[in-house]
């Protein structure tokens, strides 16, 4: 897993509520066996007419808006469980997802895949919006380690939580699998505990 | 000693160890895997070296990706047939169980974990699938992972978890007829809203709960997720015991008694604290349909779509306009296209029979193409061997072999752009059910009264 510090990037604005994991990748794109590319499927049925066209009218078709963050609506990840949806956004070029509540599983997902899930106020992701929509340049400024997120280079700016375990591991591109490894033989005193 | 829930007791007794910031150590007593969400998992073994950590503990099924007609046959479209092909290299390589195709166990992940007596109460059980939530039926914390986890599970039979909150949700009182559990759940979820219960898991109790059989508490079980929960649970009680003695893999002998005594402590204490309480009477409850594109977009059928989300905004606009519905619109009568019987929310036994029993001499409407679809082998013979496969053949209905099918149409079973379908899946997101599909949500009931009036009918009229 890649390691998450910091980071400045103009900011892709899908307001939608509720978008669910199978928006992010339609089911019939779930065949592959790798996790490469599918960044080009992402929002499929959202980007694309059914013939392959570009609908001009979707965000990531709009050349004003572009760039390693995506600020969505409120349960952004709902739905399926399927993890390819936290490496549709990665693959695609998004470092950060912006919205005032992700969905659990989909938070997990993304954390173990170094994809930032970051949840502000629901007044806090407003501005983000109104502020886009005024100017497509405007960055979000993420500071992981002081957990500070900031609009523009000095607008608005507010605290995030992120829990302490998830902060170091995407600190330092840890993964779970490398912690739990590590502690094999008190997993197996538990299951001889276990035992009646 | 402090009250406890019941999600407490079996959280606690799998606390391997708590780590620091919040997360516990939490052992998994089972593995459910499909070929769909492991090839991945299995690839980052390899890439580590390192085995699968307790095989015996992991079952694999091939049910996301399969054709539902002439599974004896190898599958014709080429990416799905190498993905179950891995699944089943994959099983042989690392020394796990698989039920794949043409085996006499084979259906649903959800379905057959039950049936077999996998799931057993106080268990935590996971699988690379949101709707593990199903197994909470049984009194057992089961939730759905991402593709990391199930390697970590694979690993080390653990995840890394941080506890969720508490929710119960009561429900007292008597049904009406013609309301089924899922309308009970359906019911919930349009309260609470398609996130209204993210961070908890939720247990469901009352009398209304307690007087439905085991297939009626997986369907509530299984549509927690759509309010957001990591999963819901139901305590056992002599309705699940009696369902779990004598299947396959269920305790036997004095290793019964020993685990009776045990899942007999399974309940949330009587002064148990929860972080949110809700109580819903039963008789409020009508049979549902959905109009939108999430789950908690529901309605009783006989009433009128609203003018506006609770949430308001552009959303709730976007999913009409996606449905081709207009607010304030009655659902009643509205022209049907297709109907799916079938997914881990309603493909068992039970809801076959009570979709079989209401079509029973009666057939389809002509605008109508219906699929049932049974959630596993062991469904599909019991159908067969009570008749009900003819029953659907004499209505006209097709009768298909088991998967998840139509549910999110991986597969063939896809219905076309525009159309409607009456589904008693558990999404009726953009697409689930094939590009530009339309969903409305139903249980079993529901849908097979609207694929002989091919048109949304009141069951109870
Ligand atoms: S039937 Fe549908 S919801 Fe259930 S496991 Fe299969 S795809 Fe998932």
């Amino acid at each position: 897993m890649q390691k998450f510090t910091q980071l400045t990037s103009t900011i892709v604005p899908l307001p939608n509520e509720d978008v669910d994991t199978d928006q992010i990748i339609p089911a019939r794109f779930l065949k592959a066996t790798t996790r490469d590319g599918f960044g080009e499927n992402l929002f499929r049925d959202w980007r694309f007419h059914p013939d392959g066209s570009p609908k001009q009218d979707f965000v990531l078709n709009n050349p004003t808006h572009g760039g390693a963050v995506l600020a969505a609506g409120r349960n952004f990840g709902c739905g399926s469980s399927r993890e390819h949806a936290a490496w549709a956004l990665y693959d695609y070029g998004f470092r950060v997802v912006v919205s005032s509540f992700f969905a659990d599983i989909f938070r997990g997902n993304a954390l173990n895949n170094g994809l930032l899930p970051l949840q502000v106020s629901p007044a806090f992701l407003h501005q983000i919006f109104t502020a886009v929509a005024q100017d497509p340049t405007t960055v979000l400024s993420v500071d992981l380690e002081q957990q500070i997120v900031r609009i523009g280079a000095d607008g608005p700016q507010e605290q995030f939580d992120i829990d302490p375990f998830r902060k170091v591991c995407m600190l330092n591109g840890y993964d779970d699998i490398d912690y739990l490894l590590s502690m094999k033989e008190e997993i197996e005193d538990f299951e001889q505990a276990a035992q009646p | 000693m402090a009250a406890k829930t019941l999600f407490d007791k079996i959280w606690e007794a799998h606390v391997v160890k708590p780590v620091e910031g919040g997360q516990d150590v939490l052992y998994i007593d089972r593995h459910l895997i499909h070929e769909v969400t492991s090839p991945q998992a299995f690839d980052g073994l390899r890439q580590r070296g390192i085995p699968v950590f307790r095989p015996a503990q992991t079952i694999a099924t091939a049910d996301h990706n399969v054709p539902t007609l002439h599974q004896h046959l190898p599958i014709v479209e080429p990416l799905s047939r190498f993905q179950v092909d891995k699944l089943t290299e994959n099983c042989r390589e690392f020394g796990i169980e698989l039920y794949g195709l043409g085996h006499a166990w084979q259906g649903i992940v959800h379905v057959i974990g039950p049936e077999l007596g996998i799931t057993q109460p106080g268990m935590t059980i996971v699988c690379g699938d949101s709707h593990t939530s199903t197994h909470g039926a049984f009194g057992t914390i089961a939730f759905g992972i991402g593709t990391s986890q199930v390697e970590q599970v694979l690993a080390t039979q653990c995840l890394l978890q941080k506890k969720p909150k508490r929710m119960r949700i009561t429900v007292d009182g008597t049904l009406a007829s013609g309301v089924t559990a899922k309308d009970i759940i359906l019911h919930i979820i349009a309260q609470l809203s398609a996130a209204g219960a993210t961070g908890y898991f939720v247990e469901y109790a009352g009398s209304a709960i307690r007087a439905l059989s085991m297939e009626g508490r997986m369907t509530i079980c299984n549509m927690s997720i759509e309010m957001g929960a990591r999963g819901g649970l139901i305590a056992p009680d002599e309705v699940t015991f009696e369902y779990v003695r004598n299947r396959e893999f269920a305790p036997k002998g004095s290793d019964w008694e020993k685990a009776l005594q045990y899942w007999q402590t399974l309940h949330s204490d009587p002064d148990a604290v929860f972080d949110q309480e809700y109580y819903i009477q039963a008789e409020d409850i009508a049979p549902m349909v959905t109009y939108g594109t999430n789950p908690g977009m529901g309605i009783p059928v006989d009433g009128a779509i609203p003018q506006v989300s609770a949430e308001g905004g552009a959303s709730f606009e976007k999913s009409l306009e996606y449905m081709g519905f207009a607010p304030g619109e009655k659902m009643l009568g509205k022209t049907v296209d297709y109907v799916f019987i079938g997914s881990c929310t309603n493909s068992r036994i039970e809801d076959l029979r009570l979709a079989a029993a209401y079509v029973k001499g009666k057939y389809k409407a002509p605008n109508v193409r219906a699929m049932v679809v049974p959630g596993s082998k062991q469904v599909e013979q019991q159908a067969k061997a009570e008749g009900l496969d003819r029953i659907f053949a004499e209505a006209g209905f097709e009768f298909r072999e088991p998967g998840c099918s139509a549910c999110l149409a991986m597969n063939e079973d896809k219905v076309p752009a525009g159309k409607y379908c009456v589904s008693t899946s558990n999404r009726n997101f953009e697409g689930r059910q094939g590009p530009g599909a339309r969903t409305i949500l139903a249980g079993p009931l529901m849908a097979a009264a609207a694929a002989i009036a091919g048109k949304i009918v009141d069951v109870r009229a």
